[in-house]
């Protein structure tokens, strides 16, 4: 019998070409399938590498300098204390004063310094800068650099420093304020990071560089007393120190163009590279502000746990509510399969819609009830609907059907015979429901509107339309406040032509995609915890 | 070389299948006669439809499945490393319990299995015999381009038996083919079996002790063990087994008295 | 001790008594329930309400509204096709993105990929349809575009355009499409897959020819859910497309050099446009404020036709296996 197939030398031919044929499309899947990993992970790297990096700061007042500028005039300040600027008159005039301490370039004091020893200090090794004391001195052996922050300040007598040491006065020789020696003796032994000083000192500062009238305002605020050290550190950044974010650069860029950046930054005037990480507590805790150095995300958080707190009071009781109705009321007559098949298309319908229709019903027509003027609750901030309790109402609208769709799921899933028992001992439907159904549904139903909710959480769109704030600066407290959302605040900050904002943007994304994963971690853990036995 | 001269066109050699760590079935010894019809009975779970998928490694598709042993093709180890599971499947043809036809049109139902294996001839003419030696002909001639699920079960399982004609192969593999027919349907399937027996060599599960005694040639008796491990309990031509068993246990079965 | 009751006592209790409390949550129910048709109701008569208003403005005409090629409304020019061309220009590049890339995860996920590996790449899906869109606009302003002028030429890309949008959207569909196909792909019965395997078919022909063309209406379904969906996608484009519609003076002018399909230039699309104007202060007697809703009724009207359009393909074409 002749065969109309393929045999032989051909058939293995045959076989080889379908062979090499699965095995291209087969990568072809694989390719597809690794695209698609590929993606998530360039989109989360993207962000990521925008939340850490170089930038280029401008400050009015250097954080460094306002350390140094306090010491120096509480240095120059204390009692018996003498400056001169030619180190062989400071050398003359200090080995002939058993009682004088000076302090001394290096350099200087190996080129001049006969007649001077130098201090050893056991806690710290200065760099460049030395304490020296007249060869005449006999007990000044050594020091710790916390008694070495006194002897130049609060310090009078030595034996105020040590008991055992002579109760005279201490004579102070130092180099000119704006000496080299000075600068470098004050960062290493005080510090050049103003948030690590005590709170005084921030206070000194601030009163140093702050006018009389500007003091006596933040005194108005709150009083001083009230105040953290947090209060003033950020008092300091934003009244004095003032910095300009000039440039940003985003991590990767830090890494691998370093030498580039630094270059690009010595030659701006004025400009110093800081590595910053976007997000910080502060990021989370501060308000809103049109400097991006400044900004923060509490109002947006703010903003969405409110809007969000309405849209969940709102949508899960109706929609449950209605989910039951259809599963266990419901006959299947022309009513629910309206309401059925309508629940289906509104799942459809492109969310803007539902802004639009949140504009003319909640923001306009409804502007009595949503502004609170209905209740004399009007915020003095707002004066129209665009309100929080807008906001709520439109977002629940929007994940009604998504709520409505999945409790269903959830209430099928119960088996019919737990019903059957109920109602086999004489139960009513109602309490049917409430004493099985619900029961056994309830994981199932809190998983889906926990999904339904962190949709919600990161709904944009309508939100822009029912008028989410462009830029207010009160946190929302009730639900006819003014409001902007997380994504809004995002949104806004990526419209945004100047860089920092970019990052910004970036951070607040991790910051909504944390609280995100929070929400679906929740779920997947209540899914896994109530799984059903039966 | 292949041995086409012997009579046996599959013999399994200590064939041991286990589904991830559970011992599905042990050292099944089988030799199956070329244009015979070979009965695979036994209690349910006893793992002939293991075995049987086992003739045309349909057992691949399963991935806590493992093989032990060897089951030959003409001689040919068919789970040597250089063996192609295609090309195995082609030549040992399968069909299903419940009449599972493409949800394409008939002909195309029938010509699918040619096309793909590179056929060049006429596709109508094997259409039309194939469908003929399913003895499904006369009921769709004129209705060739209606979808396979416009047919009767009986019908459908035909069309999956024409389907698998139509790529020429040499053994047909049948499991329970006509348990989700009636009685009438699953006659025809018998009287079919029947004929196609002088070409093909026809492997068959079945519950039905009647169909086995009717149809088959030779009989193989399954059973399991303490541990569940299915295997094979007596082999032979199907009137021995039917009427002077060798073992007890078939007698059981096949009085019905079994557990 | 229970005294034997009487004939006429258990009919007694037997008669039907009204339940006023659970009447009350029954209605109860039924008002949660019907919300819903209130909800669409209302979205309906908004659109129509106010779109009609728009239309009653002695300036506007439907035959303006659909045939000119600018829209300005301060100005008098009110060519919506503008802005559904750009709509259409992003969701076409996003589905041909999304559609052979989601066909292929697919078919990779329900026919090659093992247990594990489907366990593994499953959630990562489930993570990628969570991410809020606000999130895939920043992506597409400051990746896909950076990247599309590094690759082409800053000539040639601007900084926003319609690519870079679209390939977003169409990352931002993949997982939906994805999961969709592959819940149809996964419907089709096993027994048709050994059918074909057991004719001596390939993984391939078996995926390709006999398990694909059976899924076909799901798919189909799938893809239209996509189209819809980025269609009435808002956030992407808003950041991304455009921030002005692609105006032309003449329809010649915007087919010349077939201008008005350049992706690589800046186009509003019908939401993005909605969110820009209605981003500020927007006053409810301004033209604006009523070309929102006529621009929001045409999308509605497309979308919910696109919707209808995937549940008749559904249920017309819905498969026997
Ligand atoms: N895919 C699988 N994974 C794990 N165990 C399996 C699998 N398929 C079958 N088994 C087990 O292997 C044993 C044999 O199964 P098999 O289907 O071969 O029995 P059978 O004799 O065909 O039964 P029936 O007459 O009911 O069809 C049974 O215990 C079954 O539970
Ligand atoms: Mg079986």
């Amino acid at each position: 019998m002749m065969s109309d197939f393929p045999e032989g030398q051909e058939l293995e031919q045959f076989i080889k070409r379908r062979r090499q044929k699965g095995l291209i499309w087969r990568s072809l899947f694989l390719l597809a399938t690794t695209l698609g990993v590929l993606v998530l992970m360039v989109l989360l790297l993207t962000i990521l590498n925008k939340t850490l990096g170089y930038v280029a700061v401008r400050y009015r007042m250097e954080p460094d300098e306002l350390v140094v500028a306090l010491y120096r005039t509480i240095m120059l300040d204390a009692s018996q204390t003498q400056t001169l600027a030619n180190p062989a008159d400071l050398t003359r005039g200090l080995a002939a004063d058993p009682d004088g301490v000076g302090i001394m370039a290096r350099a200087d004091f190996e080129a001049t310094g006969q007649g001077l020893r130098v201090v050893p200090i056991t806690d710290l090794s200065l760099q460049g800068v030395v304490v020296v004391v007249s060869e005449a001195n006999t007990w000044l052996t050594d020091l710790t650099s916390l008694e070495l922050m006194r002897l130049f300040t609060i310090a009078t007598t030595w034996s105020e420093l040590r008991p055992e040491w002579p109760q005279r006065p201490i004579h102070r020789w130092l180099p000119p304020a704006s000496s080299p020696a000075l600068h470098a003796f004050i960062a290493q032994v005080y510090g050049e990071d103003p948030r690590t000083q005590p709170t005084e000192a921030l206070v000194a500062m601030l009163a140093m560089h702050l006018s009389p009238g500007a003091m006596r305002q933040i005194m108005a605020e709150k009083p001083l007393s009230a105040r953290t050290h947090e209060d003033f550190y950020q008092l300091l950044v934003d009244r004095v120190m003032e910095p300009t974010i000039l440039e940003t650069w985003s991590f990767s860029e830090s890494i691998l163009n370093r030498k580039a950046i630094q270059a690009r930054v010595a030659a701006m005037p004025d400009a110093r590279l800081e590595f910053r990480r976007w997000i910080t507590w502060d990021f989370i805790t501060s308000p809103q502000s049109s400097r991006p150095e400044f900004a923060g995300v509490r109002t947006a958080i703010l903003g969405s746990l409110w809007v969000v707190f309405i849209t969940l009071l709102f949508a899960i009781p109706v929609g449950i509510g209605a989910a039951i109705y259809l599963e266990e009321y419901g006959s299947g007559g022309w009513l629910d399969q309206l309401i059925e098949s309508n629940i289906n298309n509104l799942a459809g319908v492109p969310s803007i819609i539902y802004g639009m229709l949140g504009l003319a019903v909640f923001v306009r027509a409804l502007e009595p009830l949503t502004s609170g003027s209905l209740f004399g609750l009007v915020d003095p901030a707002t004066s129209n609907g665009r309100t929080v309790l807008s906001a709520g109402l439109t977002l629940g609208l929007l994940i009604l059907p998504l709520i409505i769709i999945n409790a269903r799921e959830a209430i099928r899933a119960v088996p019919q015979a737990f019903r059957e028992a109920s109602l086999g001992l004489g139960a009513t439907q109602w309490q049917t429901i409430w004493s099985h159904v619900l029961p056994n549904a309830l994981p199932g139903i809190l998983t889906g509107s926990i999904l339904a909710i962190s949709r919600a959480f990161g709904e944009t769109a309508p939100l822009v339309v029912v008028g989410a704030s462009t830029a207010i600066f009160l946190d929302p407290h009730g639900p006819f406040s003014k409001f902007t959302v997380l994504p809004i605040q995002i949104y806004q900050w990526t419209s945004r032509p100047q860089a920092a904002f970019q990052n910004l943007a970036a951070a607040a994304i991790i910051v909504l995609l944390a609280l995100l994963l929070v929400m679906n971690g929740l779920a997947v853990y209540l899914r896994h915890k109530y799984r059903r036995t039966y | 070389m292949m041995n086409t001269s012997s009579p046996y066109v599959i013999e399994t050699q200590d064939l041991n299948v286990f589904y991830g760590d559970f011992h599905a079935v042990k050292n099944v010894q089988l030799r199956i006669e070329k244009h015979k019809i070979t009965a695979l009975i036994g209690p349910s779970g006893c793992g002939k439809s293991t075995v049987l998928r086992c003739f045309n490694r349909m057992n691949d598709f399963i991935p806590t499945a493992r093989i032990q042993g060897r089951v030959l093709f003409h001689g040919k180890n068919i789970y040597d490393p250089d063996v192609d599971p295609v090309q195995v499947r082609r030549r040992i043809g399968m069909v299903f319990q419940k009449p599972n036809p493409f949800p394409k049109s008939i002909y195309d139902n029938v010509a699918w299995g040619a096309k793909i294996n590179g056929f060049r001839g006429d596709l109508d003419q094997l259409v039309e015999e194939s469908l003929r030696r399913a003895a499904l002909w006369d009921e769709v001639k004129d209705k060739l381009d209606a979808n396979g699920y416009s047919l009767s079960g009986g019908q459908q399982q035909r069309l999956c038996i024409a389907r698998a004609l139509a790529v020429k192969p040499e053994v047909i593999l049948m499991d329970e083919p006509t348990s989700a027919l009636d009685p009438i349907a699953s006659l025809r399937i018998e009287e079919l079996m029947v004929q196609l027996a002088e070409e093909y060599t026809i492997i068959v599960v079945t519950h039905n002790m009647q169909q086995a005694a009717r149809v088959s040639d030779y009989t193989a008796f399954f059973t399991v063990d303490e541990h569940r491990t299915g295997y094979l309990e007596e082999f032979g031509p199907t009137p021995e087994i039917f009427t002077t068993p060798k073992s007890r246990i078939t007698e059981d079965y096949i009085t019905g008295r079994f557990g | 001790m229970t005294r034997e009751r009487s004939a006429p006592e258990i009919h007694e209790s037997l008669r039907k008594r009204p339940r006023w409390g659970e009447t009350v949550i029954h209605g109860l129910l039924l008002v949660f329930a019907g919300l819903s048709i209130v909800t669409t109701l209302g979205i309906v008569l908004v659109l129509f309400s106010q779109a009609l208003h728009f239309f009653a403005r002695p300036e506007v005409s439907l035959a303006r509204f659909l045939t000119e090629s600018q829209w300005q409304p301060q100005i008098g020019h009110f060519g919506i096709l503008v802005l559904i061309n750009a709509t259409l220009l992003t969701s076409l590049i996003a589905m041909v993105v999304a559609l052979p890339t989601g066909l292929a995860i697919a078919i990779y996920l329900s026919e090659y990929a093992s247990h594990r590996t489907r366990s593994i790449l499953k959630p990562i899906l489930e993570v990628l349809a969570g991410i809020p869109t606000v999130v895939y606009g920043y992506f597409a302003l400051t990746f896909m575009t950076p990247l599309l002028q590094r690759l082409l030429g800053r000539d040639v890309v601007e900084v926003f355009n319609v690519a870079s949008a679209g390939m977003v959207i169409g990352i931002l569909i993949l997982p939906l499409i994805t999961s969709m196909a592959e819940d149809a792909l996964s419907a089709v019965p096993y027994a048709l897959r050994e059918a074909a395997y057991g004719l001596g078919a390939t993984r391939l022909e078996t995926a390709l020819k006999v398990v694909t063309p059976a899924a076909m209406s799901g798919l189909i379904a799938a893809f239209v859910v996509a189209i819809s969906r980025a269609i009435g996608e808002t956030m992407i484009v808003a950041i991304a497309a455009g921030a002005g519609p692609r105006n032309f003076k003449s329809w010649r002018e915007a087919l010349h050099h077939l201008a008005l399909f350049n992706p690589f230039k800046g186009a509003e699309t019908m939401t993005g446009h909605i969110v820009r104007i209605s981003g500020g202060d927007i006053s409810y007697e301004s033209i604006d404020y009523d070309s929102l809703f006529a621009i929001g009724l045409t999308l509605f009207l497309i979308t919910l036709l696109l919707n209808i359009l995937s549940r008749r393909i559904v249920r017309r074409y819905r498969e026997v296996y």
